[in-house]
């Protein structure tokens, strides 16, 4: 039986197919149909992009081997800010439209989005070590993902600070829409303030035009990436779903088919 | 009309209740000089090093301070259910909150900004720096006002918040802090500052359109807690 959120009205196919999005019987099961083709494609990705990054791509003429790593710090990097994105805007919806699966989708992004900007720091200053000599340079990209951590680590803080889970939820999804305000203007101030201490002192990461071979498993990866992303919001979503619709009656009749 | 008059009543009672408690005006101020302080102590008394390094210490300690003041923004509002009676009266909640700020500002800023000078001298900084210094606090520290506002707004219902606030904030502050401590340097290296300058103000402007209506919805979810 499927029990949309808010009544669909008869204003359009849109606002009735985004009410039944919303409904989370229906994103349930149609997350858990989509779930094994989107691991299938990660699997494809994953497998070309790997083998196309370490061993067909042809070793850098200035760093050797060592640049491989950029098939994985790009991604995360890129995902790194693609997903506070995503968070933010489920966040209006979250605010506006009050619908819980935005809600939902927003408090699962923050981990994600944390765990993607941890990977572009390590994988980031792992690649600073033979590139610069030092494990950390103070390089705008570097410190604007610093701080992109910090605030990813506020949302989470913040969630897990409030008791109620839907106030949480609704402080979560303003905090998130002062970040993405905030996110350009911190990005550019350090940039600004990297380029006037630092001058060219620092060998940036210019993009000489980047070798077709290379780039090919570059894009393959982040793809790859993007698929992973959207895997492990699903999962998440679907059990912080469970999570809050435990007693609802369409859980209960889950646990009892799994059951038997 | 009647919201103007809404505005300046309760900005002016929010002046009266900090100068009932006189410890709300004095407190930032004495943490911003002990902070300062500590610095030449932690670094060594060489005047060319702390002539280098006065923009940071001002600007982090002013950031230190306005943190510090921040938190009991809504604090005792919230506790006496003041805050609740705000949030249900028919006047427009981001303007009341944009008074409770303007006066928070004032209360808690502008003494900060006359002790500034003083201890910019003992760092050595030269009259020309002194009075750019003056500008970017004067422009600067109200961003941290009602950008700290936002912060405080989301933490106010939680018992112990200090830490969680400080996480909330202070990657907000960076701009701010980048701004304002590079226009001092640059003053102090006798070059001009108006681009630094025009960038704070307009940082200014963004935190004073926008900021307020945060805040309010941000009240709105804590009180209803």
């Amino acid at each position: 039986m499927i029990k949309t959120e808010a009544a669909p009205s008869n204003s359009g196919l849109f606002k009735l197919w985004y009410h039944r999005m919303a409904s989370p019987v229906w994103f349930y099961r149609i997350s858990g149909k989509l779930l094994p083709w989107l691991w299938a494609l990660f699997a494809v990705l994953l497998v070309t992009g790997l083998y196309g990054g370490l061993v067909t791509a042809p070793a850098d003429y200035q760093q050797g081997d060592s640049f491989r790593i950029i098939y994985v710090h790009v991604p995360a990097a890129w995902l790194s800010m693609f997903v506070y994105m995503v968070m933010a805007v489920s966040g209006a919806i979250a605010l506006i439209w009050r619908i819980k699966l935005a809600e939902m989708v927003l408090v699962s992004c923050a981990p994600i989005g944390a765990s993607f900007t941890f990977i572009a720091l390590v994988t980031g200053s792992l690649w600073g070590k033979p590139m610069w000599g030092t494990w950390w340079v103070w390089d705008a990209r570097m410190t604007s993902e610093l701080i992109l951590l910090f605030l990813y680590l506020g949302v989470i803080g913040l969630y897990s600070a409030i008791e109620d889970k839907r106030m949480a939820s609704r402080a979560v999804a303003i905090l998130a829409l002062v970040g993405i305000v905030n996110i350009p203007i911190i990005h550019y101030s350090v940039e600004w303030w990297n380029t006037l201490h630092q001058g060219a002192t620092v060998t940036k990461f210019d993009k000489p035009s980047i070798h077709i071979d290379m780039l090919i498993p570059l894009l393959l990866m982040a793809g790859a990436f993007k698929v992973f992303f959207a895997i492990s919001l699903l999962l998440r979503t679907r059990n912080e779903l469970l999570e809050r619709e435990l007693p609802r009656k369409w859980v209960k009749q889950l646990v009892e088919e799994n059951d038997g | 009309m009647q919201e103007t008059n809404a505005f300046t009543t309760l900005l002016k009672r929010d002046f009266m209740v900090a100068f009932r408690h006189r410890n709300e005006i004095f407190n930032p101020l004495l943490f911003f000089s002990l902070v300062t302080l500590l610095f030449p102590l932690g670094i060594g008394p060489s005047p060319t090093l702390l002539q280098t390094i006065a923009p940071g210490i001002l600007w982090v300690a002013a950031l230190l301070a306005a943190l510090l003041a921040a938190d009991n923004l809504f604090r005792t509002d919230y506790e006496d259910g003041t805050l609740e009676q705000l949030v249900l009266s028919p006047q427009p909640l981001p303007l009341m909150v944009t008074a409770k700020v303007l006066a928070h500002w004032l209360v808690s800023a502008v003494p900060l900004l006359l002790l500034a000078p003083v201890l910019a001298v003992s760092f050595g900084l030269d009259a020309h720096a002194i009075g750019v210094a003056e500008l970017t606090l004067l422009l600067g520290t109200p961003v941290l006002s009602f950008v700290g506002a936002i912060g405080v707004a989301l933490t106010v219902s939680l018992k112990r918040s200090g830490m969680l606030l400080a996480l909330l904030v202070l990657p907000l502050y960076v701009p701010v802090l980048i701004f304002g401590s590079n226009a001092i340097d640059t003053a102090a290296a006798g070059l001009p500052v108006s681009g630094q300058l025009y960038l704070l103000a307009a940082l200014l402007v963004l935190a004073v359109t926008l900021a307020p209506v945060a805040i309010a919805a941000a009240l709105r979810m804590s009180v209803s807690q």
